[in-house]
């Protein structure tokens, strides 16, 4: 067994670094994916500046880390497309069929997602801070932290599916009618200390919900609260849960 | 000594439909050296038999090994002995020629320094020395058969599966690859397993011809054993052997639409 763990943290690498390097050649993959939370930044974030959230702290220091899960939640989900273009052209199998390990053709992949996405974070961040955010360093690289580990989480259950259906017409549509409820029940826009409370209930089922409270509360630098810890737990809980399941399929995948 | 054996090799697939034996029961060896052509109808289970003897698809019957490995218990160790080229290739068009090639080496675990001598090499054997810093996609469609191939290769396997290794290619290019698959076979003793549906490249490749139809092997020798067989003469083409094998005649004439 001991020769078993260096190989896979090997071939992890060699399978990061192939996608990293493809990532750093595509301009397009690396700023597109910050779009759509810089739109919400830029022409939804000024709204709440004189609204009361409910909260502590400014506005944006509630809006932000809604939109860093918002970064991790579309563009995690939504890693599997690149999967499916792969396996077309056989890419997976010729893979699949050298002794590499599983578990680093999996983890190769979302270890560039989550350094991708993490990159991205920053920038939103940093547009955030010109805009008018103010929050403790700390709480800024928790943020980051969780963004990495949601990243993982949700690209890896991206490429379990992807791996399960045959074309991208069919996984656009069901990752989008797992994100667009996700991102409303998860109160991601607006905390669901404003909902009422069959709403607030609902939000408790969506590990997201736990996660933006635990990243809301460090950006208000109260680290010892329970929500950083229970945030801590469910991103932890579902990237290995997440791991796992798509580990399993990389092993059986049929074509 | 057998390379490969397989015996009752079967493979189910469960779909909405109800369950589809793709693959009901192969029985198949292979010696070192040999050049094994595998033939049949679209969608008797080439492939899926394919599939299983490179560890890519789990059977749901039987057994086999391959390069002294067993399928089911050592599939790692299959691995590391066999390549395989599925008809779609397997590189990525918008990635180098060098980099698919040394990452496939580094796959098989190569040190670096010597998957990357490795892919100059093959790409000097192969023809396409000129290209590896070119994209994939800038490869005319023989460059990128040969580029296949050599993704199987770059390990140095005992064993290499080749599935429909010459479709869509021009005449020019079959010869070639015809040659080279010789060239492995006279030079190293690989074992060159290939499905194909060119009868004609079977006759001239193949050492053994193994049918299979409707999952199963229908008939298996040399060309010329299955044309004296199954027509009566060995000077038949192995078309006719293999009509007369798989009772599969050109379409009856009034079946034929005259306008569509």
């Amino acid at each position: 067994m001991s020769s078993v763990l260096p190989s896979v943290l090997s071939d992890t690498a060699l399978i990061f670094g192939r996608y990293a390097r493809q990532t750093l050649r595509s301009k397009l993959q690396m700023f597109f994916g910050v779009l759509m939370p810089l739109l919400y930044l830029f022409f939804f974030g000024p709204l709440l500046t004189d609204v009361p959230l409910a909260s502590e702290g400014s506005s944006w220091q509630v809006l932000v880390p809604g939109l860093l899960l918002q970064l991790a939640l579309f563009g995690g989900s939504f890693c599997g497309f690149g999967i499916i273009v792969e396996k077309q052209y056989g890419v997976v199998d010729r893979m699949r069929v050298t002794p590499v390990s599983r578990l680093a053709l999996l983890l190769g992949r979302v270890l560039r997602d989550a350094a991708l996405f993490t990159f991205q974070a920053v920038l939103l961040v940093l547009a955030a801070v010109v805009m008018g955010l103010r929050a403790p360093l700390g709480g800024i690289l928790v943020g980051f932290a969780f963004v990495a580990v949601t990243t993982v989480a949700l690209s890896s259950f991206s490429y379990a599916l992807a791996l399960k259906v045959a074309t991208p017409q069919e996984f656009g549509p069901v990752v989008n009618a797992a994100t667009m409820p996700t991102m409303l029940l998860s109160g991601l826009m607006l905390p669901m200390a404003l909902a009422p409370g069959w709403l607030d209930a609902l939000s408790h089922v969506m590990p997201l919900r736990y996660l933006v409270d635990g990243v809301r509360a460090a950006y208000v630098g109260d680290y010892t609260a329970a929500s950083v810890l229970y945030g801590a737990l469910v991103a932890a809980g579902l990237a290995v849960l997440a791991a796992t399941v798509c580990a399993r399929a990389f092993r059986r995948a049929a074509a | 000594m057998a390379v490969i054996t397989a015996s009752g090799l079967a493979r189910t697939f469960t779909t909405k439909r109800g369950t589809v034996e793709a693959v009901r029961g192969i029985d198949l060896t292979a010696e070192r050296g040999e050049i094994l052509g595998l033939l049949g109808p679209n969608g008797a289970g080439k492939t899926t038999t394919l599939r299983m003897l490179t560890t890519l698809l789990a059977p749901t019957g039987g057994s086999a090994t391959v390069a002294g490995c067993d399928l089911a218990r050592d599939p790692a160790g299959v691995r590391r002995s066999t390549g395989y080229v599925a008809q779609s290739g397997g590189v990525d068009p918008n990635v180098s020629v060098r980099e698919e090639l040394v990452t496939q080496g580094r796959l098989y675990r190569l040190p670096k320094a010597e998957a990357a001598a490795r892919a100059e090499e093959l790409a000097d054997a192969l023809g396409f020395d000129g290209l590896l810093d070119r994209k994939c996609a800038a490869m005319s469609g023989g460059q990128r058969r040969r580029l296949d191939i050599a993704m199987g290769l770059v390990h140095r396997p005992a064993v290499l599966f080749l599935d429909e290794p010459t479709t869509g290619l021009d005449p020019g290019s079959r010869a070639g690859l015809w040659e080279l698959v010789r060239r492995l076979r006279t030079d190293f003793g690989t074992t060159v397993v290939l499905t194909t549906h060119y009868l004609d490249e079977a006759d001239a490749l193949a050492d053994r011809v193994v049918v299979v139809d409707q999952g199963v092997v229908a008939a298996e020798g040399t060309p010329r054993a299955l044309k004296t067989e199954y027509t009566g003469s060995p000077d038949a083409s192995l078309q006719d052997a293999f009509l007369a094998i798989t009772g599969r005649g050109p379409a009856p004439a009034d079946t034929i639409p005259v306008a569509v």
